[in-house]
């Protein structure tokens, strides 16, 4: 047994945020358990990455290197993971929950007879015994928690949400970095992936904008936008949409806000009609005031709102657009 | 589809061959998809006594979103290749009016794997029960929604994969048949996108938003009526295994934020709004 190891993901050349907070994950799973935390890079020139995440306090440090592993496959990094976690048989195994990871780690969980649990936003162990760690994850799109446990035997597989634990409570240390060679044939390799491109043109950059009016599927229709563009026009804010508008095509696809649109940080956030699912949430949650209006008092837009209005946005949106015209004038 | 008759047109039986080449007995795809009922997006949500999942007495039932993205595509292709779109789903009898769902908007027929709720499962457990159905089937092409929208744990489709050894894309929004498969368009984060190549049989999961969902024809409706539809019991499938993973119990989110709720009539609350944001947050 091996104590915890957590998958950092090397992305171009770098390490994004949220590998940090898997990091910060596993150091929250080794305070409960007692095992020690250590860390598995796959890819096939990972040095430099590698040696930004020995600087930190964690036991190992390990290159699983391969030129099979330059580019993400689903079937190379579950063949070269499962053949390291094979032989170092980990208690805990902790990824970021990114559109990688959602590709491969319930395959190769399931490879080893385990399932993930994936999108984890808490670990606690209260209520418990033996400290045994409970792993909260958001169900019926935010507006309800689930608790999971891990029954015993092989390691537990876990993924954690952008932004659920702190990257910079990271402790710094120094750890010895190695390399393990998986053997991968390329023929065991059966998708192609061409390099990554953008969609239609970025038009809006809603990333520098001071002010942002955000429109969900409340809205009905649109034939209903006006209105909530004009709110918009008269705070002098950009509009933003959550998913389900830019899929209906009522917006264009630059304005959806979310973890598979552009990720904000206005001063201030207007949230309309938008019920506030994770997938939305991790875009905007770095706004500086967020205000929700919707119909749904108990919609998990609230619990990232500083201040709410429960109401029918077809008669508080305009309200509001009179209001803020009258503030200005 | 009227072909050209006249007989001394070398043009025509060029088009002939071509026809025969591409025609729809090489073309054609068998595709399975895999669906499952969830509560309706509004409903009212209660824990149950047990306070391990919610009350499901008075729910309101809806095919999962991505799921009518999954049988959308499904759809298109056997239109465009021709074929048969098989759909499946587990779960108790009241599955059985979102597989009527499916067959109305134009599915050929469903297998509906019977279990009392899929409650006593973790994802694996639910994988192989649709990975029993599937084999038997020996399908093309293996499609389902990227996530459920109520356990949203966006697993099945790609231990699915795992469990029949076929190649898998996750996240799709596009699938285009070539000579030696299939090339898809992945969704990455912030915008991005990818192509991939892999051969058939596949599974992909597929996301909202890359097709316009179809609605049921009335005559679809009718016609759903004296499709198949074949009910397997999950023991028949696979032997009851324990699960891995366990869902403990549930709870309604508890308020991160201390959101202040304005009250009073729209024109009140949005005085008060304004007021706040100018005075206490200063963004105004």
């Amino acid at each position: 047994m091996s104590g915890i190891w957590v998958v950092v993901e090397e992305r171009e050349g770098g390490i994004g945020r949220i590998s940090w907070e898997a990091v910060a994950a596993g150091q929250k799973l080794a305070t409960l358990t007692g095992l020690a935390v250590n860390a598995v890079i796959p890819g096939a020139q990972s040095e430099a990455v590698a040696a930004e995440v020995a600087v930190r306090a964690l036991g190992k440090v390990v290159r699983i290197e391969h030129p099979l592993l330059a580019a993400y496959t689903a079937d190379g990094f579950t063949l070269a993971l499962q053949q390291f976690f094979e032989a170092e048989k980990p208690e805990y195994v902790v990824f970021p929950h990114t559109y990688q990871v959602r590709d491969y780690a319930p395959a190769l969980a399931a490879r080893l007879g385990q399932v993930l649990i994936g999108d984890v936003v808490a670990i606690g162990s209260e209520g418990t015994a033996g400290n045994t760690p409970v792993f909260t994850r958001q169900l019926m799109q935010g507006r309800l928690n689930g608790f999971y446990r891990h029954t015993e035997g092989g390691p537990c597989f876990v993924s954690v949400q952008a932004g659920a634990f702190r990257a910079d409570a990271i402790e710094t240390g120094s750890a010895e970095v190695t390399v393990f060679s998986p053997a991968i044939e390329p023929a065991q390799i059966r998708t192609r992936p061409s390099e990554r491109f953008r969609g239609s043109a970025q038009t809006v950059d809603l990333g520098s904008a001071q002010m942002i009016v955000s429109v969900g599927r409340g809205i009905k229709d649109a034939a209903n936008l006006p209105l909530v563009q004009e709110l918009a026009t008269a705070l002098g804010a950009e509009l933003g949409a959550s998913r389900p508008i830019c899929d209906n095509g009522w917006l264009t696809m630059d304005r959806q806000i979310g973890s598979s649109g552009q990720t904000v940080s206005p001063k201030l956030y207007l949230a309309v009609g938008i019920s506030g699912a994770i997938q939305h949430l991790v875009g905007m949650k770095g706004s500086q005031c967020v205000v929700a209006i919707n119909k749904d008092q108990n919609a998990p837009i609230f619990e990232a709102a500083d201040y709410g209005i429960a109401g029918d946005l077809f008669e508080v949106v305009p309200a509001l657009t009179e209001a803020v015209k009258a503030a200005r004038q | 589809m009227l072909v050209s008759v006249e007989p001394f047109d070398t043009k025509g039986s060029e088009k002939n061959n071509t026809t025969r080449i591409g025609s729809p007995e090489i073309d054609r795809m068998k595709i399975i998809v895999a669906i499952k009922q969830v509560p309706e997006r509004d409903a009212q949500i209660r824990i149950d006594a047990a306070g391990k999942w919610i009350e499901e007495s008075d729910i309101q039932w809806a095919l999962n979103e991505s799921d009518a993205y999954a049988l959308e595509e499904a759809l298109q292709l056997k239109e465009k290749h021709g074929g048969e779109v098989v759909v499946l789903s587990a779960g108790p009898e009241r599955v059985g009016s979102t597989i009527r769902e499916a067959l109305a908007k134009g599915a050929d027929r469903a297998i509906q794997i019977d279990c009392a709720g899929l409650g006593n499962f973790d994802a694996l457990g639910v994988a192989r029960l649709l990975a029993a159905a599937v084999k038997p089937e020996n399908p093309d092409l293996v499609l389902t929604g990227l996530q459920s929208d109520d356990l949203g744990q966006g697993q099945t489709g790609v231990i699915l994969a795992e469990l029949l050894g076929l190649p898998h894309a996750s996240l799709i929004l596009h699938v285009e048949k070539t000579e030696i498969g299939l090339t898809v368009k992945r969704e990455l984060e912030e915008g991005w996108f990818q192509s991939v190549e892999l051969p058939t049989p596949a599974v992909l999961t597929i996301q909202s938003g890359g097709n316009k969902l179809r609605y049921a024809t009335l005559m679809g409706i009718k016609r759903a009526k004296t499709k198949e539809v074949r009910t397997i019991a999950a023991a028949e499938l696979a032997p009851g295994s324990a699960p891995v993973v366990v869902l403990e119990g549930v709870s309604l989110p508890t308020k991160q934020k201390s959101t202040q709720m304005l009250p009073g009539t729209p024109k009140e609350a949005a005085a008060a709004l304004v007021e706040k944001l100018k005075s206490e947050a200063r963004v105004l």
